[in-house]
């Protein structure tokens, strides 16, 4: 999958390239606003995290009934939303991993980058905790301890946010994961989770997502709440209608602004307490001095 | 009906026929014989237009035939491979098959099969299919599916060498038939001399893609007039 | 998702079932887009594949031997690929980014279409091979004209030509790599995220294994599999019984 989204940045450069007179084509045909009854079609490009934890079911349903839209849903990891976007093909994105989207809001690809919600990552294992993580100081330890034991650690290996997150708290503990003990799979992240309880290995997972799965597995959160690795914000970002004129910006940002509305926020403070027992984000609206970059 | 001057064909470097000139006439029984490998199926695959000749004339009804003139002219004529080439379908489907490409009407086609059908004895095969034939019921087909247009030229490549006496018997009276009921010309390449003695009026005798003698079936059996046709008869008589 | 024990691969056998004898309206749209995409892909395929497999077979032209290369080529294509290509042709920063398609059912039929193309025509273009030369003499010496040896070629080619067809039907209905590319596997979103809810949009029974593995829903993929494996049964079992009949 990491292959695929460097691809396909690769390729989308080049493509770049002649689809200046395409663009011009199409900057003939204004985007006129279709009758209020036939709904509006709003193309999102988002992590699997929001969507295997049904979040978005919740979210997006409440978006379609206010304001006529139908949302088409496209679930990837953040490396190949982001990817789609900077290809045009999404109106809108909700990602998490900073470094890349700091980047694509640089290269002219997105605008309007808004801090949604937050939760931590978790790092999962095996009840009897092998490697001993459950005592380790901070992130960079607990993978330290795993790669010292050589313990079985599955990676998502896809250039999603928790994938690039992994691979930053690697590069902190000054680790270079290999060996047979390190399984890169190029999943998302549900099936990385059952790979990981299959083979009774260890893993890192966004909360929401294993929450939602917790009931069908054998693994536990062994380390969590280390505000420097395991924090793990969330974006939307509007993909820039200079790049791509035909895009919905309109109905993204109608979009974005409902994400961090009041009521949008409310969503997100209340979604999985019922199902999980806990809220799964939490909104920007609570964050206090959680801050992202 | 038939005449062909100075035909020529060379496979590549290989001349196959040397110069042929015949004539075949309305009606007759023509026996092309001599040995295997000889040309006569060449010579037939001519006639047909299945290929072209490298050189020479071929007139039909007195009229000579380009190329682009071969579909009027295969209208009228027929010929049967040694092994028969049978269609995947019924029997009925078969037979009617010239008559079908000839766009004539369904309720003559059912007449005309049911005919030609009882001609080669195999009335009621209609709904078989004809790849569950035997061997002999096979040929005896083709011979229907080949009259049943009634062309004027039927052509016969070794139409029984691959089959058992009772069959070859069949077939002989098959060819018989044809021609007192339809009048139509049959050619026949065939190295079966008792079946020569048995159905042709003429018969020309083909060597190494020469046509060293044309004469009447009596003249070359009892006087040849070319010393290697007496000796290709005898040689073969011996057995 | 503990798949590993009987117990949940049996509950999720059983609810399958379930899933499929209620008629949930989720599965049954995603067993519609299935056919609809892979159908529509097959049908269009074989327009191309028929008549491009007689022209290969009955003509000669510059370039015949390159072609016929080229489609053996493509009876291998890596799906995955495929899809990438398809993706950047058609999103709107490639080539074909006019037409609007990207993540849409016809990008989906655009991708399956290339793939077993093919396939249809490599199968086709053997079958017709196998018809017995003697077969077209015979039509010719019963007077038939090209267009009537052509016409009985394709008949006695008939059962090899449809089970080409039916060959592609069941490649593109179980190909999951290109249509999720193109396609996105892209639902209508149902209420509080139950199971068997929402409506298809671009999510077909391969697709939807996947993301329904991938969510836990274990039940729903079972259901989704039984059906993908009995549609696809039936479409060999088809073929089959027309080859046997030949």
């Amino acid at each position: 999958m990491k292959n695929l989204t460097s691809k396909l940045i690769l390729v989308s450069v080049l493509i770049s390239l002649f689809a200046g007179c395409v663009q011009q084509a199409q900057s003939g045909n204004k985007t006129s606003t279709p009758p209020a009854l036939t709904p509006q079609e709003l193309r999102l490009a988002t992590t699997t995290s929001t969507c295997d934890t049904g979040l978005l079911d919740v979210f997006n349903k409440k978006f379609e009934q206010e304001n006529n839209v139908k949302i088409s849903v496209v679930c990837e990891g953040t490396g190949k939303s982001i990817a789609t976007g900077e290809l045009g093909a999404a109106d809108v994105v909700m990602v998490h991993a900073v470094p890349l989207e700091l980047e694509a809001v640089a290269n002219g690809s997105f605008i309007n980058r808004k801090y949604m919600m937050y939760n931590y990552f978790v790092i999962i294992g095996p009840e009897n905790d092998p490697a001993g993580i459950r005592n380790a100081g901070n992130a960079t330890d607990a993978f330290g301890k795993i790669a010292e034991m050589q313990v079985p650690f599955v990676s998502r290996g896809d250039n999603s946010g928790t994938n690039v997150m992994e691979l930053s708290i690697w590069k902190a503990a000054d680790i270079r994961p290999s060996g047979t003990w390190y399984q890169s799979i190029g999943k998302g992240m549900g099936e990385t989770i059952t790979h990981a309880d299959t083979i009774s290995g260890y893993t890192l997972s966004d909360r929401g997502t294993y929450l939602a799965m917790k009931d069908k597995i054998k693994l536990r959160i062994l380390f969590e709440s280390d505000q420097k690795y395991l924090f793990n914000p969330y974006h939307v970002m509007a993909v820039n209608p200079a790049k791509f004129p035909n895009v919905k910006y309109d109905l993204a940002m109608k979009y974005v602004n409902f994400t961090i509305s009041p009521e949008g926020q409310n969503i997100i403070r209340n979604y999985g307490k019922d199902k999980f027992g806990e809220a799964l984000f939490v909104p920007e609206a609570d964050a206090g001095n959680v801050t992202s970059p | 009906m038939f005449r062909v001057e100075n035909l020529s064909k060379s496979f590549g470097n290989k001349e196959v026929l040397k110069k042929i000139n015949l004539e075949i006439f309305r009606g007759e029984v023509f026996a092309l014989m001599g040995p295997s490998g000889v040309g006569k199926t060449t010579l037939l695959r001519i006639l047909n237009f299945l290929e072209t000749p490298t050189d020479g004339k071929m007139m039909f009804n007195g009229r000579e035939c380009a190329i682009r003139q071969k579909n009027t002219v295969m209208h009228k004529m027929s010929m049967l491979f040694q092994r028969p080439a049978l269609f995947n379908s019924s029997v009925f489907n078969n037979v009617a098959y010239g008559l079908i490409i000839r766009g004539v009407d369904k309720k003559t086609i059912g007449k005309k099969v049911i005919e030609a059908l009882n001609l080669v004895g195999l009335a009621g095969y209609e709904k078989q299919r004809a790849l569950t034939l035997s061997g002999g019921e096979a040929q005896r087909m083709v011979f229907a599916r080949a009259i049943v247009y009634s062309p004027d030229l039927l052509l016969l490549d070794e139409p029984t060498s691959n089959l058992d006496p009772a069959n070859v018997a069949k077939i002989e009276e098959i060819i018989k038939k044809i021609r007192s009921e339809h009048g139509t010309t049959i050619v026949i390449a065939t190295h079966n001399i008792p079946q020569v003695r048995r159905i042709a009026d003429r018969v020309g005798i083909l060597l190494n893609g020469e046509l060293i003698e044309v004469n009447s079936k009596e003249k070359i059996f009892t006087n040849p007039g070319d010393a290697r046709s007496a000796a290709f008869i005898k040689g073969e008589m011996i057995y | 998702m503990d798949i590993s024990s009987g117990d949940s691969l049996l509950q999720g056998i059983i609810k399958g079932f379930e899933l499929i004898f209620s008629l949930n309206p989720y599965i049954l749209s995603i067993t519609g887009v299935s056919i609809e995409v892979s159908g529509t892909a097959t049908i269009l395929a074989t327009l191309t594949a028929i008549p491009l497999a007689f022209a290969l077979s009955f003509t000669h032209f510059r370039g015949k031997q390159a072609l016929i290369t080229l489609i053996n080529t493509g009876m291998g294509l890596p799906p995955v690929f495929v899809g990438l290509v398809v993706f950047l042709m058609v999103v709107p920063a490639g080539p074909l980014g006019l037409l609007n398609i990207v993540f849409t059912r016809k990008a989906m039929i655009l991708a399956q279409y290339i793939l077993i193309t093919p396939i249809i025509t490599g199968i086709s273009l053997a079958a017709i091979k196998a018809v017995p030369l003697s077969i077209i003499e015979t039509v010719y010496t019963l007077g038939g004209s090209e267009k009537d040896a052509v016409v009985a070629t394709l008949k006695e080619a008939r059962f090899g030509i449809i089970t080409a067809v039916l060959a592609g039907l069941g490649r593109a209905l179980a190909e999951v790599g290109a249509i999720l590319i193109v396609g996105g596997n892209i639902a209508r979103t149902g209420s509080i995220g139950g199971i068997g809810e929402g409506l298809s949009e671009t999510r077909t029974l391969t697709t939807a294994i996947t993301s329904e593995t991938s969510k836990g829903d274990i039940s729903t993929s079972i259901a989704l599999g039984i059906i993908l494996i009995s549609l696809v049964l039936s479409v060999n079992i088809l073929a089959n019984f027309i080859q046997r009949r030949d």
